[in-house]
């Protein structure tokens, strides 16, 4: 692989408690290359989110960056000036998020919100930018673009609006998109052509995808490298399709195990589906060790002592667990 | 028997209280500009105490005052100052106030403390005295009193803005033109001030009201217009001794009053579902 197009080093983000500080995410790491597409798979609360905001720098109080580097493109952004980073965004980097229905201004028609891309990033006069925001209408498929672009918000679908709010985010050509749960808030068969749509746009601009979710089967879907969170680590980072035929750490069987398969009751007859016991520890309350180890099958006495250091799988994959390698 | 009229039924953009609100500012408004050709007499010159407090009539439709002079012309010159008033310094005060309100809100911090802690002041201390004081800085006429009353009232403004800036901060197309890049200023006034609009113009049209009614104290107090000239507040004090033996006296500048705040609030109202996109268009 030549210079990643984004590389996360080591990340740390505290969170401020009451006269304490919690590491909401801890030595985190990852590499997404050019036109490619990552996944970062986790429960709620494993702080996936706020990777992706620390990203696009925006994590607000409590939240703060603790250590670590961001680097973009060869150069390192975590400390950059306010302004500089309100010019990578929406410009090289963009996001789109879980909630469509909240994500654009009610007051403003659909058009004129692409639009004020092109004049904000690019100095477009306006009749130029509504042109091209037709053209962006166009290209993520909505019908009849041309009455589109004058409706508001609220005369749309959410599957609409989130395809208006795709081709908000890639209006200016990004290099890289962060994609929050963008298909949380939609009915099943729109996931489908949404999640369909923004890889064939992305593979046609060749932008890069940090695609975040908790839906492993979507995930391993559109990316091409998967990386698995659990209570603000990554535990485990492969190839797509490796994670599904070997997962390596106890937590990504878990998930993998827990997803109902089409045809098993016919194999093995009626079964209930399995599932990972207990619940994800509380921030104030992280268990020493490897932090999966109170719900772990395969716990051991080093589990809850030692923190597992990270082992290389094959093809660039990660995995830390003590019983592995 | 039943009197079934049928109206057509009309069907105006923005609803009737639209209309019917611009229709009676309207008519304030051109009964102010228009008072030299529809005025019946000078409603300074013209005292004949020969017709002190003569009821409403033909001659003098609103009646006439202790100096003889007549009510209607004077209600109608009356508007001038009472509407320039009402409005300019209304207009002030909102600019004030949804500045500081919205860089307060979107800002917090320091900023947001002081602005704070300013609002709370001015709300201490009762308007009035402050238009007082600053008016006997500036002394009596009709610019010092807008200048006093547009200073004195932000504080409603600023407070709601500041409120709904703080509720709207958290939705998601907030979060999502950071996340795109906007700057702070294009956020606050292109994403933020649009979606807050519609109680600022209440607060907005109910305080020129209530400007109204406070050039009526100050010119009462003698700091206002100088007393020949006439303005519905200034009429209003003056006629308070004969409420009884003269009731038209303060009845019609009452009425001009209340006809004016109404409409104004009407307007208000009717601008608010206008500029609504949700109430004007239909899911289609």
């Amino acid at each position: 692989m030549t210079t990643p197009l984004l590389k996360v080093e080591n990340l740390r983000i505290a969170l401020a408690g009451d006269g304490v500080t919690y590491d909401a995410v801890e030595n985190v790491s990852f590499e997404i290359g050019r036109g490619e597409a990552f996944g970062l798979v986790g429960e709620s609360g494993c702080g996936k989110s706020i990777t992706a905001l620390s990203v696009m720098g925006l994590l607000r109080r409590p939240l703060s960056l603790a250590g670590g580097r961001i680097i973009l493109d060869g150069k390192e952004i975590q400390n950059v000036s306010a302004a500089e980073m309100r010019r990578l965004r929406g410009k090289r980097i963009a996001m789109i998020f879980q909630e469509p229905m909240t994500a654009l201004n009610p007051l403003s028609p659909v058009g004129r919100q692409i639009a004020e891309m092109f004049v904000l990033h690019e100095g477009a006069n306006w009749n130029e930018a509504m042109d091209r925001a037709e053209d962006a209408l166009r290209q993520v498929r909505v019908p009849s673009p041309e009455r589109r672009i004058k409706d508001y918000p609220h005369q749309l679908s959410g599957g609409m609006r989130q395809r208006v709010m795709i081709a908000i985010a890639l209006a200016c050509g990004p290099d890289l998109l962060v994609a929050d749960e963008p298909t949380t808030a939609l009915d099943v068969t729109v996931q489908a052509e949404i999640i369909d749509l923004m890889a064939e746009l992305c593979a046609a601009k060749g932008t890069a995808v940090l695609m975040i979710s908790h839906d492993l089967g979507l995930v391993a879907n559109m990316c091409q490298r998967v990386a698995v969170m659990y209570a603000g680590r990554i535990v485990e980072s492969q190839v797509a399709d490796a994670i599904f035929a070997t997962p390596t750490h106890p937590y990504t069987q878990g998930l993998i195990d827990s997803l109902p398969r089409l045809g098993e009751r016919a194999r093995r007859g009626r079964q209930k589906l399995s599932e990972i016991s207990g619940v994800v520890p509380s921030i104030a309350n992280y268990p020493a060790g490897c932090r999966f180890n109170p719900r772990c099958p395969a716990v051991t006495d080093v589990c809850r002592t030692i923190v597992p250091e990270a082992t290389p799988l094959p093809a660039d994959g990660v995995v830390r667990c003590h019983h592995h390698g | 028997m039943s009197l079934a009229l049928k109206l057509p039924r009309l069907r105006l953009k923005g609803g009737t209280s639209l209309w019917v609100g611009g229709g009676l500012v309207a008519i304030a408004i051109s009964s102010a500009i228009l008072a030299p050709w529809i005025a019946l007499t000078d409603p300074v010159l013209d005292a004949n105490l020969m017709n002190a407090e003569l009821p409403p009539s033909w001659e003098f439709p609103f009646g006439t005052d202790a100096q003889g002079r007549d009510i209607y012309s004077r209600i109608v010159w009356g508007a001038r100052v009472s509407l320039s008033v009402g409005i300019i310094s209304q207009i002030c005060n909102s600019l004030i106030g949804v500045t500081l309100g919205l860089t307060a809100g979107y800002w917090g911090g320091w900023w947001d403390d002081l602005v704070s802690g300013l609002t709370n002041l001015m709300l201490a201390i009762p308007s009035l005295v402050f238009a007082l004081a600053i008016m006997a800085i500036l002394g009596p006429g009709l610019v010092s009193l807008v200048i006093a009353l547009g200073l004195t009232s932000w504080s409603y403004s600023c407070r709601i803005a500041r409120a709904q800036v703080l509720s709207l901060k958290s939705q998601g197309y907030i979060q999502a033109a950071r996340i795109l890049g906007y700057g702070d200023l294009r956020i606050m006034f292109t994403q933020i001030l649009p979606n807050i609009l519609g109680p600022l113009i209440v607060i907005a049209t109910l305080g020129m009201g209530g400007a109204i009614l406070a050039e009526a104290a100050l010119s009462f107090l003698g700091l206002g217009i100088r007393p020949p000239f006439p303005s519905w507040g200034s009429m209003l004090s003056e006629a308070r001794d004969q409420i009884t033996t003269a009731p038209w006296l303060s009845v019609f500048p009452g009425l001009a009053i209340f006809f004016t705040v109404l409409g104004l609030n009407l307007l208000g109202d009717g601008l608010r579902d206008y500029l609504d996109p949700q109430s004007t268009t239909r899911r289609g």
